[in-house]
């Protein structure tokens, strides 16, 4: 495929690790975060991590919009789903995410309509479609789909299709990345900024990381060459001393962001006071919700949701593992009551979480460390 | 070498391992209160309804070993008996429909498990107000794979149920062959060393049924590629005889799914040299597009083979010399470490770790 192969020459890989490999200092270890779910895709799916010298580890950060949705906004979507005459719509992976009761998944087999839709204009086009019934989307995401269930949103409210609605957990990428930061254990020497977010809000809102907490940030695509040379310009930031936000994807994200896209999310949402995450807690300012313009969308204000929050079990230690604190296996519960089938903390529950990788992988992860 | 305290975390950390590789060598059990569709996706979840329900209740000698077909000894002789149902939507799609599907499905269970495929059995269910039309056009596609193949259909039977109580039609077929007598085929056989074929490109038919949905907006003329797999199946016989040790349909969860449920069964290792794997372009980029991998999609006329390393050569030439398989290749090869594991050598030049499907990709597919 042109301008996708190119970046995953294995030529150019091996060249690049190369460089890394002349820039890490030895003895000293490097731990960087990936924030972004995609990068983790990407590390896991070209083996990215197996070009790294054995010094640099690179840590699974918050941004798997997936895992980080709390049971309680779950069992609030099951409650509407099983609500009469009502459609449910939802990303795929949505449905596997448990909360206190159960998966989507499991309430479509309990007869809830629950339907997977690739985009949220596919979720209008149902209610278009079904104007007898009611059409909820459950809206997930960072500021890379908002801008998307933005505009399905106001093409809803100017066609006027009043079957229509929107159950918002869209997040924000900025408050956890703060929270994370501000916790007196952390241990990471620099972060590799989300590229797909950044296409939309750009590379500006992530300065408060070098100049507040003194850490380098390179905003990367999302091929393995652009991960590794994302890594080699954290790496060179660290060797020279230097701090400061780096952006490797300029081929698609501009400094300012999308200025389109943050006017229409703007324009449909606003900042919910607070949010919870899953494995992080309470976080303010970190969610968006529907605009006052928009209230007559906004699905929890038109079905009556339950709305209990569900605390995440007092065992699990997800956030420390994000943080860098504890490796997955020195979770008190990893491994016995927290595994991939039956997941409690959001690093389990995605296959790309870093609890999933390690319980899946770990063994051979280590059996290659000895190699 | 390393400090004390090191020590007691790798010995910590070993025991996590050791509870995880416990929990995983235990035959699953079925706990789930209903079934939902991750049961029928062909992953973890049908795994477990598979042999944590099914296989402990049933359980015979032949059941036990989960291949594509069963055994059994009739005065003497041999026979591969096989069964499938098809549930496909939509009913027709590019390159096939279930009609087609249904003998070439059950055909292909007989023929990787080293059985010339003789006869089938064909149960109709079909949905009240299915247009009469629709099923003739199934009814002449079935024949007409079956010609293909060259087996007869020897017995069937009909059922209608309420609108609403199907959809349109669903097939199951039965069928039954004489164990080829060049055929010493079992997932026990497999050797490290061995190499593991694929017949042809692979991902098209799940592809195909995807786009055919028109859920996603994409156009691509991506065929499925649903056909007999006896001749492949005869050629490599013939070709490697008792060095062929293994061979698998690789339908729903595509060749991931095959090499892992092997890999299972007989404690060795793969490994998969991505960059080997043949792949039609339009496929390649539908899968980019959806975030699938290609090696999890669902083929109907596709088979993983398992060859002695002396004998590979010759059983690929073979391959490629039936219509059809020209693109047959070599992927990888059957290792001792990590047992149990299936390592991708990714092009890029990273290793990965090439697990079972826990999701559902694409329900409906077969």
């Amino acid at each position: 495929m042109r301008y996708v192969d190119e970046f995953r020459d294995a030529d150019l890989g091996r060249a690049l690790a190369g460089e890394i490999l002349a820039t890490v200092e030895s003895g000293r270890h490097y731990k960087v975060m990936e924030v972004c779910g995609g990068h983790t895709h990407s590390i896991y799916k070209y083996g990215v991590d197996d070009l790294l010298p054995e010094n640099v580890e690179l840590v699974h950060g918050p941004g798997c919009p997936v895992c980080v949705i709390p049971m309680g906004r779950v069992d609030d979507g099951i409650a509407i789903a099983h609500e009469p005459g009502v459609i449910f719509t939802c990303f795929g992976d949505m449905m596997r995410v448990p909360g206190s009761e159960g998966t989507l998944m499991e309430a479509k087999a309990r007869g809830a309509d629950i339907r997977m839709v690739y985009s949220p204009l596919d979720a209008l086009r149902l209610a278009k479609e079904n104007p007898d019934r009611e059409v909820v989307f459950f809206a997930i995401g960072f500021e890379t789909t908002a801008p998307s269930t933005a505009l399905t949103l106001r093409r809803a409210k100017a066609e006027g299709v009043s079957n229509f609605s929107c159950v918002c957990n869209h997040v924000t990428i900025v408050p956890p990345l703060r929270a994370l930061l501000e916790s007196p254990d952390l241990r990471l020497d620099g972060f590799i900024g989300p590229g797909h977010v950044s296409t939309v809000v750009g590379a500006r809102p992530f300065q408060f990381i070098p100049a507040d907490h003194g850490k380098p940030v390179v905003v990367a695509g999302f091929e393995p060459l652009d991960i590794l040379q994302a890594i080699h310009m954290i790496l060179l930031q660290l060797r020279d001393g230097r701090c400061e936000v780096e952006n490797q994807y300029k081929r698609v994200v501009p400094w300012e962001g999308n200025l389109k896209a943050l006017e229409v999310m703007s324009e449909v949402f606003e900042l919910r006071p607070h949010f919870e995450w899953r494995g992080l807690g309470f976080i303010s300012q970190s969610a968006l919700r529907l605009s006052d313009d928009y209230a007559d969308l906004d699905a929890e204000q038109r079905f009556s949701a339950p709305g209990v929050r569900v605390a995440d079990p007092k065992a699990c230690q997800c956030g420390e593992v994000l943080k860098g604190v504890i490796k997955p296996w020195e979770c008190k519960v990893f491994g016995t009551a927290c595994t991939p089938e039956h997941a409690i903390g959001t690093c389990m529950v995605s296959p790309e979480g870093a609890c999933a990788a390690y319980y899946n992988y770990g063994r051979f992860a280590r059996e290659r460390a000895v190699v | 070498m390393s400090a004390p305290e090191n020590t007691a975390v790798t010995g910590r950390e070993q025991r996590i391992l050791d509870i995880i590789e416990t929990a995983r060598g235990k035959r699953p059990r079925f706990k789930d209160t209903q079934i939902t569709m991750a049961h029928g996706a062909g992953g973890k979840a049908t795994q477990t309804l598979i042999e944590g329900l099914l296989v402990p209740a049933l359980a015979g000698e032949s059941l036990e070993q989960l291949g594509d077909a069963g055994t059994v000894t009739v005065a003497g002789t041999d026979i591969a008996l096989t069964t499938d149902s098809f549930v496909v939507k939509p009913i027709r799609f590019p390159g096939g429909s279930i009609g087609e599907l249904a003998v070439n499905g059950t055909v292909n269970d007989l023929a990787v498990s080293g059985a010339r495929p003789q006869a089938l059995s064909l149960s109709l269910i079909l949905e009240e107000g299915l247009a009469a039309e629709d099923l003739r056009a199934e009814v002449e596609a079935v024949a007409a794979a079956a010609r293909a193949a060259e087996v007869e259909i020897v017995t069937g039977d009909t059922k209608v149920v309420e609108r609403g109580h199907a959809d349109q039609m669903y097939i199951c077929t039965t069928g039954v062959g004489r164990i080829d007598s060049r055929a010493a085929l079992s997932p026990r056989a497999l050797r490290p060393g061995d190499r593991v074929l694929v017949s042809g490109a692979v991902g098209a038919h799940g592809t195909a049924i995807m786009l055919a949905r028109g859920e996603l907006g994409l156009d691509a003329e991506i065929e499925s590629d649903t056909c007999s797999l006896w001749q492949a199946v005869d050629a490599l016989l013939d070709a490697a005889g008792p060095s062929l040790h293994c061979m698998r349909d690789a339908t729903r969860g595509g060749v991931a799914s095959v090499l892992n449920e092997l890999v299972r069964a007989s404690g060795v290792a793969m490994v998969v040299n991505e960059a080997a794997v043949p792949v039609d372009p339009a496929v390649a980029g539908a899968s980019e597009l959806l975030g699938i991998d290609p090696l999890y999609v669902a083929n109907e006329g596709k088979l993983v083979a398992f060859v002695a390393p002396d004998s590979a050569d010759e059983a690929l030439a073979a391959l490629r010399s039936v219509a059809g398989c020209e693109r047959a290749a070599e992927i990888g090869e059957v290792k001792t470490e990590p047992p149990g594991m299936v390592l991708v050598e990714t092009a890029f030049g990273g290793r990965r770790v090439m697990d079972q499907l826990v999701g559902d990709p694409l329900p409906r597919i077969c």
